[in-house]
């Protein structure tokens, strides 16, 4: 069942680097991660990789399997032919730490930005109700695991490494959703979802769906409603109109 | 030589070892109560294990059954303890839990809801009544993600990837012995190296919060996670602490057996919970064959009952499935060795035949995704492979119940890498509401803790020296042992001779070979760099698991008794005497000793919860 | 604070690369930060196959459709009311009297379309679509073309500003979608009225199934699914418009295929009413 896997992994760190060549025996029904696991146990001791829990739940193995942002744990070798040279090398978008290894800190430097939560007081009987079909689009976001692949295919800030100031990513664009759709919240966040995470730089062009390995419809159920929230706040003749006229706030609509 | 003054130096009141839910947790605890406060965390922030948790968080809140309260919680607790546990934490965390659950919809958590709009909750093994607040399948995610975000929106510092690799205490420049006598020692620091650059980094604080998680990555099959190597138990040791109950292990019945690659992948008791059954190659329900006496009254003896069950609980009793932890792994086990596996060595986990696709897919999404992209198994077309794998140490820091304070003044612990809570054994769903509770308190009580410190004297250059020589040693030899080599051998180990049948013999002999492994780990040699570099944070981390390893074979030797998570094969039986002693283990010199402490006695009102039914 | 490893590891600044071949771009994935990996993408598949056939597919249908409309004859069959889809409402001076259902007011003038009114908000619903924007961003802008492949271009404004900004509009020309898609409806219905009264051919099944079609597309719209429900908080407050929302997202997911089969199904429409028209075959009468 087993059988040598030919691989390339880039090795190096910001001074440079390249891909190195390496064959490693692997078994069925192993993953990538397995295959980085060996070479590091018998080939590569010091290999950077980050992984935690290896079972799809914690979103640290993020990498690019030829050329495509994988998580490195639930991509398995059967997707490839035995004789396939299988390349892996760090997230393309972020600075690189060592080998696979990437500063994701951006990510997190978005997420500072992300108003926080503040909901409305708790019943009189010390409990809040919520009705399931009220939190279940909030539930769908927050399946996120926080892997950044959505944030690393993105072509704005991939391409436009000029674009990381004014832009947040798909990931924060799902924390804007759900504060928008949550059932407590109180504050209105349209503003700072087109000034502070720069909603309107997106194209929708749907590749942080594509990569998402939770399945999360970013762009359809979250990016778009968001946009369309902009549009209520920013873009309605009507409420800019209103606005004009009686010189009131439009977040109050 | 690395030279004191230029190491990267920050200052706190309370310093926070791990970033799971304890940890995070008792950094909003500590930081609400003013004190300045810092997280360390070895991974990214909200990567932690907490993030693996499933089934759901256990908390007496009656949303479902207004029957439950704590009372009930506790007595449940004690019960799937064994009556091993600190009868004051289980009381604690019984009355605790809801309100520590309700916080969390107030920092934007979104449980699943009931028809009136409250909590749902959910049944799990051992607990009465249906306790467990849940998001489908992914609670764990949905707690680590709000505390996440809570500790961002308070603007806590948060230094992730580095890894402390050494505590500072007063008086620490003299010898060991000495330090523990004298009743200084107290916490006045940390040492830590980042990952990322491999530079070191010394933090004074009065006061640290032990929240590092388990152990399992001793073990060959576990659903553990890299991290969990035991740094807190083991920095709790040197420091001077004590281990209570090390050697119960908690092997979760349930974990994946194929393909190997993810062999001990939990797969989440909730399928049990949701009307998951256990069958043996023959077909059979063989949990009917393996009901304790202890469990007999409240357990259902025909399939019928069990069924109906799901249904209509109050006219049934439960099924065998759903008995604790501990007797399901060692039922699946037995089975096994019988000869009535499945074909990969484990059982049959079956819910494609009892339930509808729909339900399945709405009850257990992750576990039908884990199941389709990791094995190709349709859940909801045919039954899974389980069988058992080290999920939790129930063994930890001995603290006071009601602050988390070890005995060593300024170190606290919480959440798995404290002990006493959960006693023999812990329930399903007891961990997350654990790691809530005791969190708060001990990040509470180091925050005042730290307000009552007197200024620190600060940490010492030779301290701080000797800590950077000992994490650079591994740098220093050529040619040596490989650190992942070592891993594999200690977890073979551990597996084959201290896992969940135990005998004399075997823990000897483990005994023999963990001090070979000791002295092979200190012969680790490291290629590259500090940068990044793997198999240097392994080769630091295989002290930690030695340690730690060591404690669970003396302690599993030393009880000789069958109890909970601790199976002895030559003692099957469950040992009354026995039933009043915490075994604790303490650092001596370069190796582990083992003392024998009665069992803190619980006040009467509480006992009388046992004699009611 | 979150840190990450505030000491910078390596003693030299990281130098950005020379050596990479002149006429790349200086950030993207070839920034000074980030791995050097030379070729700007590793993907070996063949992810250049479906912006192709994007860009064959709305090329070919533009094409169609603007000769069309622009024939300014052969959109009604007198005999059995079929009035295309291209020409309605047919309100020029140039219409004939019986296809124009609501009257005809416009100069006629060969590049004016007869249907001026309806033709070129269509043409902005389908131009400001969450689906076409991905569609033609992808093909024909390669912005980017494909999922971790670079974008074609140096710079990048996303929809922040004029024109782009105005793909902001796109509820309101759903809103007038709706009401032309309604008309669209009314000159389906007519269609079973021809000339000797009811009677059911094949351009009625033609007429009638884009005109489902047209529907599913509009009310599968975001915007739609935005204004029917999505913009509320509490969905268990409004439990008719949960119903709708959910509704409208179930069509939702299918709003890609829509948009492509509402294409075909529209250039069907014309072309057989065309065909009809000009005595290239006779309509298939069923009664």
């Amino acid at each position: 069942m087993g059988y040598d896997l030919k691989m390339k992994v880039w090795r190096g760190d910001q001074s440079g680097g390249e891909l190195v060549d390496f064959v490693v025996p692997v078994e069925e029904g192993e993953v990538v991660l397995d295959a980085l696991h060996r070479l590091q146990a018998t080939q590569a001791g010091d290999l950077a990789v980050r992984w935690n829990c290896k079972a799809g739940k914690c979103g640290s193995c993020s990498a690019e399997i030829n050329g495509k942002p994988r998580l490195t744990c639930m991509t398995r070798l059967s997707v490839f032919q035995p004789d396939e040279t299988v390349t892996v090398t760090p997230l393309r978008t972020f600075p690189v730490i060592r080998d696979l290894v990437t500063d994701v800190s951006y990510n997190y430097e978005k997420a500072k930005k992300v108003p926080a939560f503040s909901p409305e007081p708790r019943q009189p009987d010390g409990t809040y109700r919520m009705q399931q079909e009220d939190v279940q689009r909030g539930q769908e976001f927050r399946k996120c695991i926080e892997c950044f692949l959505c944030q690393s295919v993105c072509h704005v800030v991939r391409d436009h490494e000029d674009n990381k100031e004014a832009f947040s990513g798909p990931r924060l664009f799902l924390r804007y959703a759900e504060l928008e759709m949550h059932p407590l919240e109180t504050g209105d966040h349209r503003q700072a979802a087109k000034e502070e995470a720069g909603v309107g730089l997106c194209n929708i062009t749907k590749c942080c769906t594509e990569v998402c390995p939770e399945s999360i419809k970013i762009t359809d159920n979250a990016i778009i409603p968001v946009k369309e929230r902009v549009v209520d706040r920013s873009y309605d003749p009507l409420v800019w109109l209103g606005s004009k006229i009686f010189r009131r706030s439009s977040s109050d609509q | 030589m690395t030279d004191p003054s230029s190491i990267e130096r920050h200052s706190y009141d309370v310093l926070i070892v791990g970033a799971g839910g304890a940890g995070l947790r008792a950094a909003i605890a500590a930081h609400e109560a003013g004190a300045r406060v810092a997280v360390i965390c070895k991974s990214l922030l909200g990567k932690a294990h907490t993030v693996m948790a499933e089934g759901g968080i256990a908390a007496a809140m009656a949303n479902v059954w207004p029957e439950d309260g704590w009372q009930v919680h506790f007595r449940d607790t004690m019960r799937g303890g064994k009556m091993l546990n600190h009868w004051r934490m289980a009381q604690l965390h019984a009355q605790e839990a809801p309100d520590r659950v309700q916080e969390l919809e107030e920092w934007g958590a979104l449980f699943d809801r009931t028809a009136d709009g409250l909590i749902s909750q959910r049944d799990f093994g051992g607990h009465r009544y249906a306790r467990l607040a849940h998001v489908g399948d992914r609670t764990g995610l949905e707690l680590i993600r709000t505390l996440q975000q809570r500790t961002v929106a308070l603007g806590i510092d948060v230094y992730m990837e580095c890894t402390v690799t050494k505590l500072f205490q007063s008086g620490q420049a003299t010898s060991s012995a000495e330090k523990r006598a004298s009743a200084d020692g107290r916490i006045t620091g940390a040492f830590a190296y980042w990952r990322e650059s491999g530079r070191f980094v010394v933090f004074d604080a009065p006061t640290v919060v032990l929240a590092t998680g388990g152990i399992g990555k001793s073990y060959k099959v576990t659903s553990n996670s890299w991290e969990y190597t035991g740094d807190g138990h083991a920095l709790a040791l040197q420091a001077g602490a004590s281990l209570v109950n090390m050697e119960f292990v908690q092997f979760h019945p349930t974990g994946m057996v194929w393909p190997p690659s993810v062999k001990g992948i939990l797969v989440t008791e909730s399928v049990r919970g949701d009307g998951g059954v256990l069958r043996n190659s023959e077909g059979r329900r063989f949990m009917f064959d393996y009901i304790p006496e202890f469990f007999k009254a409240e357990t259902a003896d025909t399939e019928e009952e069990a069924d109906g069950w799901y249904e209509d609980k109050a006219k049934h009793r439960r099924p065998p499935e759903l008995l604790p932890r501990d007797e399901v792994a060692r039922a699946i086990n037995s089975e096994v060795k019988a000869g009535r596996g499945s074909p990969h060595g484990g059982v049959f986990l079956d819910i494609a035949s009892r339930r509808s696709v729909e339900y399945i897919q709405r009850r257990l999404p992750s576990m039908y995704h884990q199941f389709k992209e990791l094995a190709d198994v349709d859940i909801t077309a045919e039954p899974m492979e389980v069988g058992p794998t080290c999920h939790y140490v129930m063994g930890g820091v001995a603290v006071d119940p009601d602050t988390g304070e070890s005995a060593i003044p300024g170190l606290y612990a919480a959440g798995e890498v404290a002990g006493g809570m959960h006693g023999a054994n812990r329930l399903g769903g007891n961990s997350l509401s654990d790691l809530l509770v005791f969190g708060k308190r001990a990040g509470a009580a180091a925050a005042e803790a730290a307000t009552r410190a007197e200024p620190a004297a600060g940490v010492s250059d030779d301290d701080v020296r000797a800590a950077a020589e000992a994490a650079l040693a591994p740098f220093e030899r050529q040619g040596g042992e490989n650190a992942y080599t070592v891993q594999q051998d200690l977890q073979d180990v551990m597996h084959n001779l201290v896992g969940i049948i135990r005998t004399a013999d075997e823990m000897e002999k483990a005994l023999q070979d963990l001090g070979k492994l000791r002295e092979r780990a200190q012969q680790i040699s490291v290629e590259g760099h500090r940068q990044y570099n793997p198999g240097w944070h392994l080769s630091l981390d295989l002290a930690n698991m030695l340690r730690v390893s060591e404690c669970i074979a003396r302690a599993a030797l030393e009880r000789t008794e069958s109890r909970g998570g601790h199976t002895r094969d030559d003692f099957p039986a469950t040992d009354d005497s026995w039933g009043a002693v915490n075994l604790h283990c303490t650092l001596d010199g370069e190796s582990i000793a083992v003392r024998r402490e009665p069992l803190p006695t619980m006040p009467d009102d509480l006992r009388q919860l046992f004699e009611e039914k | 604070m979150t840190t990450t490893g505030t000491e910078t590891p390596q003693p030299d600044p990281p130098t950005p690369r020379s050596s990479q071949p002149s006429g790349d771009l200086p950030g993207g994935v070839h920034a000074p930060s980030r791995a050097a990996i030379r070729p700007k993408t590793l993907r070996q598949d063949r992810y250049w196959v479906t912006p192709a056939l994007t860009v064959i597919g709305l090329t070919a249908w533009v094409a169609y459709a603007t000769v069309r409309v622009f024939l300014q004859s052969n959109y009604y069959v007198a005999e059995h009311h079929y009035l295309t889809p291209f020409y309605s409402p047919c309100i020029s001076n140039g219409c004939l009297p019986e296809a124009a259902h609501f009257g005809r007011f416009l100069v006629d003038h060969p590049l004016i379309p007869y249907a001026a009114l309806s033709l070129p908000f269509l043409l902005l619903f389908r131009l400001t679509c969450y689906y076409y924007r991905k569609a033609y961003y992808r093909s024909f802008w390669l912005s980017p073309p494909a999922c971790a492949v670079p974008d074609g271009h140096k710079s990048y404004t996303g929809e922040t500003r004029f024109p782009l900004i105005f793909q902001n509009a796109h509820r309101y020309t759903f809103y007038l979608a709706f009401v032309i898609t309604l008309i669209n409806t009314y000159d389906a219905v007519l269609a079973f009225g021809g000339e000797d009264g009811f009677g059911v051919g094949l351009g009625n099944v033609i007429l009638v199934g884009n005109v489902i079609m047209l529907w599913a597309y509009t009310l599968s719209c975001h915007s739609c699914r935005h204004v029917t429900g999505g913009r509320l908080k509490h969905f268990s407050r409004s439990p008719i418009r949960y119903r709708w929302w959910t509704f409208v997202s179930k069509l939702n997911t299918r709003h890609m295929q829509y948009a492509w089969i509402t294409l075909g199904t529209l250039a069907l429409t014309d072309f057989y009413i065309m065909a009809v028209s000009a005595g290239w075959f006779d309509d298939l009468r069923f009664f």
